[in-house]
């Protein structure tokens, strides 16, 4: 008599089956994750009702009032011309949270279309495109950044395309090393077998393989972002006068610190290293999600 | 009790002891138990084999045995004595003193096991360090073991760095490291899966020498049941984290008394059986994932004897006599080893005076990587069938995987190739091949983790096949879905699932349904169960051999495992660093006459039924493709090289029969003579029982 | 191994070409008009096309070009157009600068980073290695501005104990340069900091998790010597090449920090030349900072190919 009926074999009930949703749930119980969406979110309401709740206009001079310190009218005191810090560093939010998303939107497209190209096609094409990356990535983005808007003329629109096109090879690169790591695996082969493109290969077949990578690395560019942002506005390469953008307002005012005008940078400065931590502690929080 | 007259020391302890040994796995918060109330003992000078599948938990009872489970494992009750140490009870230094004199490590992967950046003879002499012998004599003791390992020129190998080596070579050495202190117990973790076939025969060798030598107890762990027969006494099977037989090896083996242990020797396509004999007996179910909660026997589930009883309770072990243990409540029913033959004849035999559907002439390929000229293959020469499985056979550097991608098209021919699709010239180029010769030669992968998307659903994967690969109307598309997952034995419901829902076996079910979605003439199946376990693998096989008898399609069968490749081959061609070696109908290829090669590949195979042959013992290792020899490119490790002609000139391949063709210079008659005595215990079929 | 240093020279020599390519099209050929960048939108048509006649800029692209990079390639940077006078010494006495400060915060951060990772790593998932972590995350994406402002009012104005200006009365002795120099590194050290420490503790991690320290535990090896011998040694690898690469943004990475200090290095340069529209000055300040990062490259791959026995050795025989 037959001991074991030779039939179809049934799939492992697998635990991995709730496995997305594991791992979502995972980053959402992440304290490092929470702590920077929280920040993030606060940030954003900043710049989107900004100038509905702050106290004061942030454009409004008030020479009679310049340079108060910290009290109960003007919470985080008042600059040089007079204006309250505190509204305009509310509303400063808005500037760089528009920009820097922005920039990072066009580098991950951008990016992520080289990367696969680069990744997919590998000989002359890649070579060729690398070479330039490299070049471009031999200079630090300041630097890349400062010279494109030397030539162009600094204003918000350009700082967008310069920092999403600086940063873009930093993305492609990390796409790059993905794809080709992917482009190896037998079912690629099994698309060509099939007489697929080139095109439905790379966006259908090895881009959504390749997404969490690029979902942490877009994360931590849009830190990135953020800081260039900050810095080229600085060094007044960045968002121009009148913005109570916190770069600008800092670089307005630092050369007062040294006579004890604190209050001036030292709350635009707390804004952005806030801001710029709680972006990279979300991304940490979903690399570690993904990394499990 | 007779006590010995003498006052000597105590018997020596058992080398290893493990007393109801329970680990768990903490995995994303949650306990998993992976070893139930393990109970294993091995004595002074013994060897026991543990077999089992994936996830039977044989790895996690090795590391277990030196003290080295990962962070999150626990060891959640029994314990685990080594050379009569009891490990939980020991200080991190006491562990570490143990690991370096009584117990040593083998495993898998040898080249990863080595420290790439440290020599050879520094890696080795560290094992002398604990005796804290001065750096000349560690480098004296270092020889000897490389000598007794059969490394050839030692003082060489000493400063050489391990990517510098061969995987035959890595491993003899991390045996040798294991040895250094001529440790109470070596364990042996798949220690030559991943090596070829003859290697796997020498390494096997030297440990049978070695246990000789040094009288160390082994644990020898593996899912090969053949290689165990031929290194253990003992043997132990290990399922779900249960011990579930346990005896004597030949006992094991002649006699199981449990329905997964007679099961997996009924899944392994025995000596001599074809797939004319009928299909091969499987395992129902699948393997229950690691830290499943079971109650009751371990194997009910999938056990056609299964009943009331065995779901409640597990079975304790029965002990059947002479050291053979069941933990099987119908232990007592006697179940024939082998399933009885049932020779078909309509089996796929394929006809093979029809024209073939495919033809080969004149085929190689050599790369190029940095201007040196590597030739992978030469002018392969063969023919295929419709309805027919051509078996490719050969070990690493043999070129069968770029065969397969040349036929492809996957990768470009030399000048002067030729490949006939149905007699029409095919174009060697993937992208120049019309549609209709792209459906007609598809391929099955071997890992079939790598073969689909797992960013697509079952769905989307075999769908977009028959959109690309038929002329099925939008319409239609369903339909043909359902009849290809229902060839391939797939409930329809796992159409919206991602490959990481599904086992291992039925992944490689996708993959084969996606291969047969535009009506292929020929599939190229580059080791398609390689990487599944024993119980499923065989499945797949009658699965194959089902769709081929209903389709007639002809299959490129490429497989190490040579028990599988004659099982389901019609013919079968062998290479040898890019050469056509022998090509002719399976049987004749196995009983003989065959190349001196050939010869060597069969008596390398371990057997479950462990008869004495003559082994031929290949020396050294293949040689690289980049400068290969002159002549016949096996005469250097040719046992029957018969001269300089060998050297100087590379044998035609010539005739020895209508179908059957051999290169070498030694005429068939002296062949047909000299192989006699081997022939006759390889190629006769098994009797049954 | 000589093949490997050959082709990789090759390569940086394409990229610093390339570079060139970049930079010069970037500083001559985006802003369209050179003689209308500089003299603003108002200035007579006549004004502008004497300047950018005297300039050269009116004659072709690729002459332009190609006088440049020869001239450059001997030394001859041209003359600045705010300082009316030659490039070259400017540029070095900038880079000289940068270099002292850059060795300042090199000397620093290295062992603090290294350090770092491989305690993070030697005590995975305990809180050291999350407070090391996140310390590290943070400290590397604040902008160099913010914390040195930061540090310039703690230490600077309130609690006094180091020199808001980074440069240093002529003619001081060693020591009071690096006093100077303490406090614009720190934001540096900062930055790369986390970085370093990230990368150490990635290669650690991978070297605790590979098969050969497992047979290194399993030889008996006492965990030190584990850790020393085998883990160490491969951990370290990636991470040198990452610290080479590292020093060069050092250097040009301090636009932002020497403008913040008043620090007259070739950031500092590169920063006026810009808001001067000094375009010869901002070209070669550009492709000296990107000539001596793909050198510091090059170091680190020759490095890390002399460290490595897969490549200063070689194959299979």
């Amino acid at each position: 008599m037959s001991i074991a009926e030779p039939t179809v074999a049934m799939p492992v009930a697998s635990e991995e089956a709730n496995d997305r949703r594991d791992r979502l749930r995972q980053v959402f119980r992440s304290a490092t994750f929470l702590t920077g969406l929280a920040v993030v979110l606060f940030w954003v309401f900043c710049a989107i009702f900004g100038s509905v709740i702050v106290p004061y206009d942030p454009y409004a001079d008030d020479l009679m009032n310049a340079l108060m310190p910290p009290s109960a009218e003007h919470w985080f005191g008042t600059d040089q011309l007079g204006r309250d810090v505190f509204s305009r560093v509310i509303v400063g939010a808005r500037d760089i949270l528009t920009i820097a998303p922005l920039a990072t939107l066009i580098s991950t497209v951008v990016g992520t279309a080289l990367g696969l190209v680069m990744g997919y096609f590998r000989g002359f094409i890649d070579e060729g495109i690398s070479r330039i990356v490299d070049a471009l990535l031999a200079l630090p983005t300041v630097i890349v950044a400062l010279l494109a808007l030397v030539a162009l003329g600094p204003s918000s629109t350009t700082v967008v395309f310069v920092i999403g096109f600086t940063f873009a090879p930093i993305i492609a690169r990390t796409v790059r090393a993905s794809v080709l790591a992917e482009r190896e695996l037998d079912y690629v082969f099994a698309a060509q077998l099939r007489r697929e493109n080139a095109f439905h290969i790379m966006f259908v077949e090895i881009l959504p393989n390749v997404l969490p990578p690029i979902m942490v690395e877009a994360t931590v560019r849009l830190g990135y972002a953020i800081f260039a942002v900050a810095s080229l506005s600085f060094i007044g390469f960045g968002i121009q006068p009148p913005s109570p953008d916190w770069g600008l307002s800092i670089s307005a005012n630092y050369g007062l610190i040294g006579a004890g005008y604190w209050w001036t940078v030292l709350f635009d400065g707390s804004a952005i290293a806030t801001l710029v931590v709680a972006v990279n502690l979300m991304a940490d929080g979903i690399q570690g999600a993904l990394d499990e | 009790m007779n006590r010995p007259a003498h006052i000597g020391a105590a018997p020596p302890p058992d080398a290893l002891a493990i007393e109801g040994l329970q680990v768990d796995y903490r995995v994303r918060g949650r306990l998993r138990r992976v070893l139930r109330g393990l109970d294993l003992r091995i004595g002074r000078a013994a060897s026991y084999g543990l077999v089992g599948e994936s996830g039977c938990g044989k790895s996690t009872a090795a590391f277990a045995a030196v003290g080295y489970l990962p962070r999150n494992g626990i060891v959640s009750g029994g314990r685990v004595m080594v050379d009569g140490r009891d490990l939980m009870g020991l200080t991190p230094d006491e562990l570490q003193k143990l690991r370096a004199t009584s117990v040593s490590m083998v495993y898998q992967d040898p080249g990863r096991a080595l420290n790439p950046a440290m020599k050879i003879g520094r890696q080795l002499a560290e094992a002398f360090e604990f005796s804290q012998v001065g750096r000349s004599e560690a480098h004296d003791r270092s020889i000897v073991m490389l000598k007794s390992v059969r490394i050839a020129d030692p003082i060489k190998v000493m400063q050489r760095y391990p990517h510098q080596l061969s995987g035959g070579m890595q491993q003899r050495i991390c045996i040798a490291m294991a040895l250094a202190n001529n440790p109470a117990l070596l364990i042996l973790d798949e220690p030559t899966t991943g090596l070829d076939v003859t290697v796997e025969a020498e390494v096997l060798d030297l440990i049978q020498q070695l246990r000789a030598d040094f009288q160390t107890s082994i644990l020898f762990i593996s899912h090969n049941l053949a290689v165990v027969a031929k290194v253990c006494d003992r043997v132990g099977v290990l399922y779900g984290g249960t011990l579930v037989e346990e005896g004597s090896t030949r006992e094991l083996f002649d006699n199981p008394r449990h329905p997964y242990t007679v099961g997996l020797l009924r899944c392994l396509p025995a000596r001599g059986r074809r797939k004319s004999d009928g299909p091969l007996e499987t395992i129902r179910g699948s393997l229950p994932s690691p830290g499943a909660v079971i109650s009751g026997c371990v194997f009910a589930d999938r056990c056609g004897l299964s009943d009331a009883a065995c779901r409640e309770s597990p079975p304790p072990a029965f002990d059947l006599g002479r050291g053979h243990l069941s933990r099987c409540f119908h232990h007592d029913q006697r179940v024939p080893r082998e399933t009885p033959r049932t020779p078909e004849a309509t089996i796929g035999s394929g006809r093979s005076n029809a024209h073939p559907v495919l033809a080969i002439e004149n085929l190689s390929k050599t790369f190029n990587p940095k201007g040196h000229p590597l030739p992978v293959l030469r002018q392969i020469e063969l023919a295929l069938a419709p309805g027919e499985t051509l078996g490719l056979v050969g070990e690493s550097g043999s070129g069968k995987t770029t065969f397969a991608r040349l036929v492809l098209g996957l990768l470009e021919p030399d000048g002067g190739s030729k490949i006939m699709l149905d007699g029409k010239p095919l174009a060697t180029r993937l992208a120049e091949r019309t549609i209709d010769d792209v459906k007609a030669l598809q391929i099955i992968f071997q890992n079939p983790d790598s073969a689909l998307n797992r960013a697509h659903t079952v769905r989307r994967i075999i769908g977009r096949a028959i959109q690309r690969l038929s002329v099925t109307p939008a319409a239609a598309i369903l339909a043909k879905l359902q009849e290809l997952m229902e060839a391939v034995r797939v409930a329809e419901r796992y159409l919206s699932a991602r490959p990481r829902q599904l086992s291992g076996g039925m992944k490689q079910r996708v993959a084969i349904a996606r291969a047969f979605a535009g009506d292929p003439r020929i599939v190229v199946c580059d080791e398609p169960t390689s990487a599944l376990d024993v119980s499923v693998q065989a499945a797949i096989l009658n699965l194959l051999v089902d769709l081929q008898t209903r389709r007639q399609v002809s299959y490129i069968f490429i497989s190490h495992d040579l028990g599988v490749v004659r099982y389901l081959s019609d013919r079968i061609a062998v290479l040898y660093l890019g050469r056509l070696m022998e090509i002719g109908p399976a049987d004749q290829v196995f009983t003989g006459p065959h190349h001196p090669y050939t010869e060597a590949l069969l008596s390398a195979i371990p057997a479950i039924d462990n008869r004495e042959i003559e082994r031929i013992r290949l020396s050294g290792e293949v040689p690289s493709a980049v400068n290969p020899p002159s002549g016949c490119v096996f005469h250097t490790r040719c046992p029957r090289k018969i001269g300089a002609i060998c050297e100087q000139r590379e044998p035609p391949l010539s005739n020895i029969d209508a179908r059957h063709a051999i290169r070498c210079h030694i005429p068939a008659a002296d062949l047909a003579r000299l192989q006699t005595g081997i022939a006759a215990t390889i190629g006769r079929s098994a009797p049954s029982n | 191994m000589i093949g490997f240093l050959l082709k990789r020279a090759g390569l940086s020599l394409v990229t610093l070409w390339l570079l060139s390519v970049l930079v010069f099209a970037g500083a001559q050929l985006l802003p369209g008009n050179i003689g209308r960048a500089m003299l603003g939108p108002f200035a007579d048509e006549r004004a502008v096309e004497v300047l950018n006649h005297e300039m050269g800029t009116d004659r072709p692209v690729l002459v332009q070009y190609a006088d440049w990079i020869s001239r450059f390639a001997v030394g001859d940077m041209g003359n600045s157009y705010a300082y009316r006078a030659p490039v070259a010494p400017f540029l070095l006495t900038g880079l000289l600068n940068s270099a002292k400060l850059a060795l300042v915060a090199f000397l620093l951060v290295v062992p603090l980073g290294i350090l770092g990772g491989i305690v993070a790593a030697l005590n995975l998932g305990r809180p050291i290695d999350r407070v090391l972590t996140i310390v590290g995350l943070s400290a590397t994406i604040v902008p160099e501005f913010v914390s040195g402002i930061v540090l310039i009012l703690i230490f600077g104005v309130w609690l006094q104990w180091l020199p808001i200006s980074a440069t240093w009365p002529v003619g001081s002795g060693f020591a009071t340069q690096v006093y100077h120099l303490l406090l614009p590194s720190i934001p540096l050290v900062l930055i790369l900091f986390g970085y370093i420490a990230r990368m150490t503790r990635a290669g650690m991690v991978e070297a605790l998790d590979s098969d050969y320290t497992r047979t290194a535990i399993l030889k008996g090896l006492p965990r030190r010597t584990v850790i020393w011998r085998h883990v160490l040694r491969n951990a370290l690898l990636p991470t040198i090449s990452v610290v080479a690469t590292q020093t060069a943004y050092l250097i040009g990475g301090l636009v932002i920090i020497e403008t913040l200090f008043h620090y007259q290095g070739i950031g500092g340069l590169i920063f006026t030349a810009a808001s001067k529209k000094d375009f010869p000055m901002l070209q070669a300040g550009v492709l000296t900072v990107g000539a001596i990062f793909t050198l510091a490259s090059l170091s680190a791959d020759l490095l890390y190919g002399l460290l490595n026995p897969r490549i200063r050795v070689g194959g299979r025989e």
